[in-house]
């Protein structure tokens, strides 16, 4: 890079558990219910209501710290996080401070080819805040306190982060595990997975960091790279101009593409914190670690080197497989009706990663089976449709759902392998066009794909591609 | 120790609590005497003993993840300043 300044990363991410009721009490923390039909005395935070803790919350919350490598605490405890806003209606939050649950982790990321290693200082467990939906111009706030009490873990990095993209990548990776694992959501969308990021520069060369800006509301992975490319130059602009960087925190404008002070007072982070009396400690011993360990599934990590190791996959493309757990099953449910993984991963790195980017959908959104890919693989094997008219057979596979077979019925599409129809064809077309014919014959070999695409047109594609090159090509030297 | 108005204002605002002069003169002296009284606690000699973050000395009190009913809305926003389209309806605070 060519600017005289290091860029020095950090993120916060939020990721909320997917347990069936709150972490505190009993409410469903299901996603879209009528604003405050999912709440009860205890969060709302009435006056003498006595949380507990969800057993399952914990269970979901060391998962994720194993499997970010985290060191899991023998012994932790609950604090109450005070903090003045509409959004929780008990003024505080309960988190953990000082006795996070997980601490010491690390992930691996890929960034041009290079693995880079992200460390993670700490993993804690919490609960979510309320949603509120600001009126009258910003002098009234309608509170929806559904999600108070969602269970959340917070992770924070090291400031190990050295470029937006990086950012990007760990923020991806850290969704994959997640997913994995099988402990959240994880859709940035729904807001169950949340990112802020703290940013600074300093001269290369320089031990101690500059002056960081908290970067908040990047709603999408493309997001977290926009905004801290955009905070990267301003702040690079800043100082090359002989200013210095405010701290303070900045909300990303998704729509405008920049970063605006919040302005927030000095004092706001004054979140004097202590320890929840409601709550007594937890507890982690060896055996019930043992247990949550257990049931870690295999990561992307080792995934993607399953499938360099198991399919001679380059590690490009396991990677690109990985990358969404669904994906990897997809690729996997494929693999039982088909034994060419190869194939079977260029078709859905080619054709089916292309048009889910396309339309902008998920996999999740398209009804294509991994069973049906690989069905259609071994129609292409045993000659019933070649690699071209399954292009088509594809597309409608994504769009409908249907097998392959059955689209290939419907549509009429089965492969034309018969000798005799195909030198009908083959002879049809030399008669129609003798100029072609003859501008082969003196030496422009051009005139050959002219005469294919002749017969291919005729056939609607469906020629067996092989045996139209063998037969023209006999026909026209003989 | 002592609590300054200086100390009540900042908490106060904090809360986002109005308070008169009047009000700050009085709690801060208040403040003060609830702290002394705690500060006795100091004359104990807890050399030897491990920090407690809780006087029950039981721990693991957990739930099963299980659903249970709800409030109604309309119980829920019993207690609501106003409401609005089922929401709490509340005064913009910046943050």
């Amino acid at each position: 890079m060519s600017t005289p300044f290091e860029t020095v990363i950090g993120l916060e991410v939020h990721v909320e558990l997917h347990t069936k009721s709150k972490i505190f009490c009993g409410c469903s923390t299901s996603f879209g219910a009528p604003p405050n039909t999912h709440t009860c005395p205890v969060c709302l935070g009435h006056p003498g209501v006595l949380p507990v803790l969800n057993r399952q919350a914990v269970e979901y919350a060391m998962k994720a710290a194993m499997a970010i490598n985290c060191e899991i605490a023998e012994w932790c405890k609950f604090d109450r996080k005070n903090y003045f806003y509409p959004d929780s209606p008990k003024a505080y939050q309960i988190s953990q401070y000082d006795q996070p649950i997980g601490s010491n982790g690390w992930i691996d990321i890929e960034v041009n080819g290079q693995t880079k290693r992200i460390g993670i200082t700490r993993l804690h467990l919490e609960e979510d805040a309320g949603k509120l939906t600001h009126i009258d111009g910003g002098f009234g706030s309608l509170a929806d306190f559904n999600r108070v009490g969602t269970p959340l873990v917070e992770i924070v990095s090291e400031p190990d982060i050295r470029s937006p993209e990086e950012a990007k990548a760990y923020l991806e990776k850290l969704r994959a595990i997640m997913q994995y694992c099988d402990v959240s959501d994880v859709k940035m969308e729904e807001g169950s997975l949340r990112c802020d990021a703290n940013i600074s520069l300093r001269p290369w060369g320089q031990k101690e960091f500059g002056t960081k800006a908290e970067l908040k509301n990047m709603n999408s992975f493309r997001g977290v790279q926009r905004g801290l490319e955009y905070e990267q130059m301003r702040q690079a602009d800043v100082l090359e101009s002989g200013g210095t960087i405010v701290q303070e925190t900045r909300r990303w404008d998704d729509a405008q593409g920049k970063t605006f002070s919040m302005r927030g007072k000095e004092d706001a982070h004054d979140y004097r914190y202590f320890p929840d009396p409601d709550l007594v400690r937890l507890h982690i011993d060896e055996e019930w670690k043992e247990r949550v360990r257990a049931s870690i599934p295999e990561l992307p990590d080792a995934r993607q080197a399953r499938y360099t190791e198991q399919y001679g996959l380059s590690s490009y493309d396991a990677g690109v497989l990985t990358a969404s757990k669904q994906l990897a099953d997809f690729f996997e449910e494929s693999l039982k009706y088909t034994s060419d993984a190869k194939a079977s991963a260029n078709w859905i790195m080619g054709d089916l990663l292309g048009y889910l980017n396309a339309n902008n959908l998920e996999l999740d959104d398209v009804k294509v089976t991994g069973q049906g890919l690989g069905e259609m693989i071994g129609l292409i094997e045993k000659g019933t449709i070649s690699t071209k008219i399954a292009k088509t057979v594809f597309k409608s596979m994504i769009e409908s759902g249907k097998s392959p077979q059955q689209i290939v019925e419907e549509q009429g599409l089965v492969q034309i392998s018969d000798e005799g129809a195909i030198v009908a064809i083959v002879d049809a077309v030399i008669a129609a066009n003798p100029q072609s014919v003859e501008d082969f014959r003196g030496g422009k070999d051009r005139a050959i794909g002219f005469l294919v695409g002749q017969i291919m047109k005729e056939t609607k594609g469906k020629a067996n591609p092989g045996m139209v090159n063998k037969l023209l090509m006999e026909r026209l030297k003989g | 120790m002592s609590i300054t108005v200086k100390d009540v204002e900042h908490v106060a605002n904090l809360a986002r609590l109005e308070l008169s002069e009047a009000e700050k003169d009085r709690l801060a002296g208040q403040l003060s005497t609830i702290l002394e009284y705690a500060d006795k606690l100091n004359e104990l000699d807890t050399n030897g003993i491990e920090p407690t973050s809780h006087v029950l000395p039981i721990y693991n009190v957990m739930r099963e993840d299980e659903v249970r009913p709800s409030l109604s809305a309309e119980k829920a926003l019993l207690n609501a300043p106003e409401e609005e389209d089922g929401h709490f309806r509340v005064p913009a605070v910046m943050e």
